[in-house]
């Protein structure tokens, strides 16, 4: 816990209240964008490289972007007139603050139940990819099997969209 | 230090410079004092090349066009871009009445460090890097996807009809042309087996004979290298891949809005671009600072790497003085139904160069597959577009 810490975590935090406090839909892209960005650093900052990189790449890189091209394409960049907040806030807290208390409860918990490690465990790129490939080589070729029906899934819609309007 | 070979200390030359500079520091401060000078270097040394590339450009495709090109300030012209600098730095700064002032003030800024820091990674001689990343492959590639953030912003910061649709006409490109890019890169992770640059550097840093182990001299290599190439032209918005900025549709695309030192940010980040893009290139497949004939090695590395990077700059200007612009749905159709399917191949392809150990079967079978494909996608993708002779419609 330094101040490295401690100016990232500020940094994603302020990203994340930005992102649903701002009221112009685009700025809170960028500040998803941000918080995105603060994620990848605390990865870094806990050397973990390949996930640091990997979440600028996708998030940073390609999550943002297709955020934002949602909001042009859906004509939903005019800031909004009323308040940020929603009508049914108080239930949205009370589920949010659920949901953070189970999560954090089992963060805590699992704190007493797995040994204390001392040591960090230097994982290379390299252990990453074997793992993958050969441990979870089966969850792997899942995720790739669903990406791959979503993405035709998306082909058609878009297809089937071209010969309705034609 | 004293017997070392002349080659040896001129290759290292950086690298005594720099140690010699923070020897006068105590040694706390040395690490520190290192990175701070590499960095330095490596601010100092791009921009200017970009101001020379500048009048460089401007004097090849005058000659490509048959007229002079700049000859005005200094001998040839040479000075062109010093007067340019302290024409846009003492330029008005015009921010649009109704521009996002914020985001049309960072764009500029998060273009630049993003683009300055791909450079981190790249080796530019032996020992010359700035950091050895386990991951610098993946280091470059997300920093390069950070860019297109800030094209957005710019595009969309600056309400103006022109900045908006080359800002989507960039992204739309850029994330095209990303995933063969990447696709391409990774055949060189597959047989270099490290996704760090210094050591892709030196698993092509041997000699058969007098002859190199570059990754562009084999079927798989140098099919993945027109590839990329072709990838890391749209994704820096060059010919034939300008349409974002396409000054005859466009006005100047998504930098319509900027003006003075902003403007020049923007050049200047496109030309970082080009600069680290083509280094990537010349690491991936060209042997990065290793000499091209084993002979020829007494020759300092980062000469060799600076050299390869702006051969691969002059084919860029050159690509710009030759090529007509693409059509948007060419643009789009050469990426998802030629070069995204090319890639792929080639992936099998460098799998089964990596399996088939050695022996000159390897040869025969991948180069048949790649230009088999190759004959074949163009013959198709050609017969479907009924090419005929030229009609005019109104120019008759």
């Amino acid at each position: 816990m330094s101040v490295v810490f401690y100016g990232i975590a500020a940094l994603t935090v302020a990203g994340g209240l930005a992102a649903v406090l701002l009221k112009n839909t685009v700025h809170c892209a960028l500040a998803v964008a941000v918080a995105f960005a603060g994620l990848a650093l605390l990865f870094l900052s806990l050397d973990a490289q390949f996930v640091g990189f990997a979440q600028i790449l996708v998030y940073v890189g390609a999550v943002a972007i297709l955020i934002v091209f949602a909001i042009l394409l859906t004509r939903g960049a005019e800031p909004v007139t009323g308040g940020v907040f929603s009508k049914s806030w108080l239930v949205g807290l009370v589920i949010a603050a659920g949901v953070f208390a189970v999560l954090g409860w089992a963060v805590l918990q699992s704190a007493h139940a797995l040994p204390l490690v001392t040591a960090a465990p230097a994982v290379t790129v390299q252990d990453i990819g074997v793992a993958l490939v050969g441990r979870y080589v089966l969850p792997l070729e899942i995720v790739a099997l669903l990406l791959t029906a979503a993405t035709i899934g998306a082909v058609i819609v878009a297809l089937h969209e071209k010969e309705r309007t034609r | 230090m004293a017997a070392a070979p002349i080659s040896v200390t001129l290759d290292q030359v950086f690298i005594v410079l720099r140690d010699w500079l923070t020897h006068f520091l105590p040694a706390a401060l040395q690490p520190f004092a290192a990175v701070v000078l590499e960095v330095v270097a490596i601010v100092c040394v791009f921009p200017g090349l970009f101001a020379l590339t500048t009048v460089f450009e401007r004097k090849g495709l005058g000659r490509m066009q048959n007229r002079l090109g700049p000859n005005r300030v200094g001998p040839f012209g040479f000075f062109q871009p010093i007067a340019d600098g302290i024409k846009s730095l003492t330029k008005e700064d015009i921010v649009p009445l109704n521009a996002d002032a914020v985001v049309h003030f960072l764009a500029p800024l998060v273009l630049v460090v993003a683009v300055f820091m791909g450079f981190a990674v790249l080796p530019m001689g032996r020992n010359m890097v700035l950091v050895d990343m386990d991951a610098g492959l993946l280091f470059f590639f997300a920093m390069g996807a950070s860019t297109e953030l800030s094209i957005f912003m710019a595009g969309w910061s600056s309400r103006n009809k022109y900045s908006i649709l080359g800002a989507m006409r960039a992204i739309a490109q850029m994330i095209s042309y990303e995933v063969p890019l990447l696709l391409s890169s990774v055949t060189v992770v597959m047989i270099a087996g490290s996704l760090s640059l210094t050591k892709i550097v030196e698993a092509q840093n041997q000699y058969t004979g007098i002859f190199p182990h570059w990754y562009v001299f084999t079927p798989w290599g140098l099919a993945s290298f027109v590839m990329f190439a072709i990838a890391a032209t749209a994704e820096t918005n060059r010919t034939p891949f300008d349409l974002p900025e396409g000054e005859s549709e466009l006005v100047a695309g998504y930098f319509t809005e900027y003006s003075g030192f902003k403007f020049a940010l923007f050049f200047l980040g496109e030309y970082l671009g080009m600069f680290s893009i083509s280094g990537l290139g010349a690491t991936l497949f060209w042997g990065g600072w290793s000499a091209p004939l084993s002979i020829l090695s007494w020759v300092p590395s980062w000469i060799w790497f600076f050299s390869k990077d702006m051969a691969a700059i002059f084919v860029f200007i050159w690509l710009r003085g030759t090529l007509p612009r693409l059509r948007q749905d060419q643009l789009m159709n050469f990426a998802w139904k030629f070069v995204l399917p090319f890639t792929l191949l080639n992936l099998v392809v460098t799998a089964l160069w990596r399996f088939m150990e050695g022996g000159w079967l390897r040869w025969v079978v991948c180069t048949a597959i790649l230009a088999g494909a190759y004959v074949l996608m163009g013959r198709t993708g050609m017969h479907r577009k009924h090419f005929g002779p030229r009609s005019y419609r109104y120019a008759e």
